[in-house]
């Protein structure tokens, strides 16, 4: 099948508006889709479940909304893991306190709760940006896990200051957090739940607030004087972004490590996602996933690799390597590439298009 | 050009007495003038006169410390230029001021949003209303993209245009909020002779098919003395001269503004 464009007119707006206008686009995101959904489980072990796609999900939606606020809206945010961690204590509160309250619902809640504390720390927005920016999401993000830590409170006066999660089934016994849950279960539902969340984020970025999001980012004095309202536009960012990073943490701390202290949320939860974004792409939600994707099987192919060539390497040379390797590409994208992997496929997409005659 | 002077009676915005500092610099002292219904107006005047800086008052961006401006009949003092823009005044900028990372269309979209009326709710399901709304608003961009010539660029990232195109398109961005007072900064400078013919036309079809009333920078005489109904001239700050192209034309002041002579 070839990847074509040409004789694909579209003889309405509706259709060239479409989600995705080129109808190989379409068919391939469905079948990656139909092909996690219905094939991967015959033969993923448990070990490729746990510690690779269900971390994968989990960040693929930590990813997405950091990239909604500073991909999409342009500012910068150190304080993802804070985030995260409101919407894993949210939720272990919420549904202790109120367990006969479906788990999705509980999560939904926390991300709204998220949401709220982001719109919180997002009012400095208004007034500073960039670099200044950056240092009031920083205090955000270790103001939020000083509370988190120093108040038992919400961990249920858990004396380590952990939370566990409780038993909690999405239908039926259908479990997906708690002992019970099996890794094929919690597999399933991130699976399709971040492929819903995805869904949303994309006709979120391509309708009005989306448009208004990049006027900001593009230049914040251009989308004033047409009409946004900067306040709108950012605080919106923030709320958005916060619910996506919010329900990410949730997810995080439930089915992903099941157990979990707010220490897992340090900042450099933060600049873990910040690293995804710049590699994968900012401003795309497809770079959202391939900077996830990037961020955890690199640690897996170094830590494989060397053995599979007959190197023999010390573990700590391989988490060095790993910080090497990390920082190299970072600047490599910041400085050649500022739209990542994404870009980079988008421009393999424009070669194949006109394949095999380059002019 | 011979044609008879057209005549302008309606006030649309009434600039008095405006004065703006920026620390001991004056940029505006004392200005008074008025923007008729209808009409293509010049403010001219040589390099750092103020020109630009009359426009920020009029669309919010810069707070005189003195003076009012009366839109429609509504008098303010300062005002956010968001909430200008949803009065009706658009503007293009004197160095190009696109959103770079989208496409023309997109940038052109954007001149929308404050007709945008569909909930968060359904954009996120790009469903329903939205989706009814995109394709109306689409609608109405996609004529301004023809008035304008700009098809073939349609999708192309703006920050990849020549510098011509990208003041066309940001005219377009200004058109699409559907203005009754555009404000348009020195639209052709830097622009080749031919450039400059079409964004005259430009102008000048927007202000007779839509009659949308202009005010214009400009510093090429032969275009301003062609297309403006009436001029204002600003010297250091201060109005010199106002009226027609004509009346302007031959004030002893102005010459001698425009030639260096030291007063
Ligand atoms: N934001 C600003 N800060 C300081 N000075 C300014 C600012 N904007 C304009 N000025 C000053 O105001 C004067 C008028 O500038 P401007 O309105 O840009 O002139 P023009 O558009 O006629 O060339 C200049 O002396 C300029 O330096
Ligand atoms: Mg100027």
């Amino acid at each position: 099948m070839f990847y074509r464009e040409a004789g694909q007119f579209k003889s309405t707006y509706a259709k060239d508006q479409a989600i995705f206008p080129i109808k190989q686009d379409k068919l391939g995101v469905l079948a990656i889709f139909l092909f996690a959904l219905l094939v991967v489980p015959f033969f993923a072990s448990t070990y490729w479940l746990n510690s690779i796609l269900v971390p994968f999900l989990v960040f693929a939606m930590a990813a997405i909304g950091l990239n909604i606020l500073t991909g999409y809206c342009g500012q910068v945010s150190l304080g993802t893991g804070g985030f995260m961690a409101c919407g894993a204590f949210f939720t272990f509160k919420l549904t202790t306190a109120f367990p006969e309250i479906n788990i999705v619902l509980i999560i939904l809640m926390a991300g709204f709760g998220t949401a709220l504390v982001g719109i919180a720390f997002g009012l400095p927005s208004l007034r500073i940006k960039g670099f200044y920016l950056a240092i009031a999401t920083l205090a955000a993000q270790f103001f939020l896990i000083w509370m988190f830590t120093q108040n038992p409170w919400w961990t249920n006066y858990n004396p380590a200051g952990v939370i566990t999660a409780p038993p909690r089934a999405l239908f039926g016994d259908f479990y997906i957090t708690g002992a019970l849950a099996t890794p094929l279960n919690k597999y399933l539902f991130l699976l399709c739940f971040v492929a819903v969340m995805a869904l949303v984020a994309k006709n979120l970025v391509r309708s009005a607030v989306g448009r208004a999001w990049m006027a900001v980012r593009d230049m914040d004095i251009a989308a004033e004087i047409i009409g946004i309202r900067p306040m709108f536009a950012k605080l919106s960012a923030f709320a958005i972004s916060s619910f996506y990073i919010g329900i990410a943490g949730a997810l995080w701390a439930f089915m992903y490590t099941a157990s979990v202290e707010a220490l897992a949320f340090e900042v450099t939860r933060s600049f873990q996602v910040l690293f995804m974004i710049i590699i994968g792409g900012l401003g795309s939600i497809l770079g959202s996933f391939l900077g996830a994707a990037f961020i955890v099987l690199l640690p897996i192919l170094l830590s494989n690799a060397p053995a599979l060539l007959g190197i023999r390497m010390s573990t700590d040379m391989i988490a060095h390597l790993e910080f090497m390797i990390f920082g190299a590409l970072i600047i490599l994208f910041l400085i050649l590439e500022p739209h990542g992997l994404a870009r980079l496929w988008q421009l393999a997409k424009e070669k194949l298009r006109r394949w095999p005659f380059p002019y | 050009m011979t044609n008879a002077p057209r005549l302008f009676n309606e006030v649309l915005l009434e600039a008095k007495n405006i004065s703006l500092f920026f620390g001991g610099v004056k940029a505006l002292s004392g200005v008074t003038f008025d923007i008729r219904k209808g009409e293509i107006r010049a403010i001219i005047g040589p390099n750092g006169a103020g020109k630009t800086s009359m426009l920020n008052v009029i669309n919010g961006f810069y707070h005189p410390q003195e003076g009012t401006i009366r839109y429609k009949g509504e008098m303010r003092r300062a005002m956010r230029p968001h909430r200008a823009a949803r009065q009706g005044i658009a503007r293009t900028f004197q160095n190009v001021a696109l959103f770079k990372g989208m496409s023309t269309l997109d940038n052109i979209m954007t001149g929308r949003l404050i007709r945008m009326r569909s909930n968060l709710l359904f954009q996120a399901l790009y469903w329903g209303p939205n989706q009814r709304e995109e394709i109306k608003h689409r609608e109405f961009c996609e004529q301004i993209i023809d008035f304008l010539e700009i098809q073939a660029i349609r999708k192309t990232p703006v920050g990849r245009l020549p510098y011509g195109l990208q003041k066309r398109v940001e005219l377009a961005r200004a058109l699409a909020m559907e203005p009754d007072l555009l404000l348009l900064d020195e639209p052709m400078a830097g622009m080749n002779v031919e450039e400059k013919e079409d964004m005259c036309r430009f102008v000048l079809d927007v202000n007779e098919q839509l009659g949308t009333t202009i005010a214009l920078i400009e510093h090429d005489m032969g275009v301003v003395m062609d297309i403006s109904d009436r001029v204002v001239v600003l010297d250091y700050g201060r109005k010199l001269a106002d009226g027609t192209p004509d009346e302007v034309r031959s004030d002893q002041r102005v010459i001698d503004a425009y030639l260096g002579v030291s007063h």
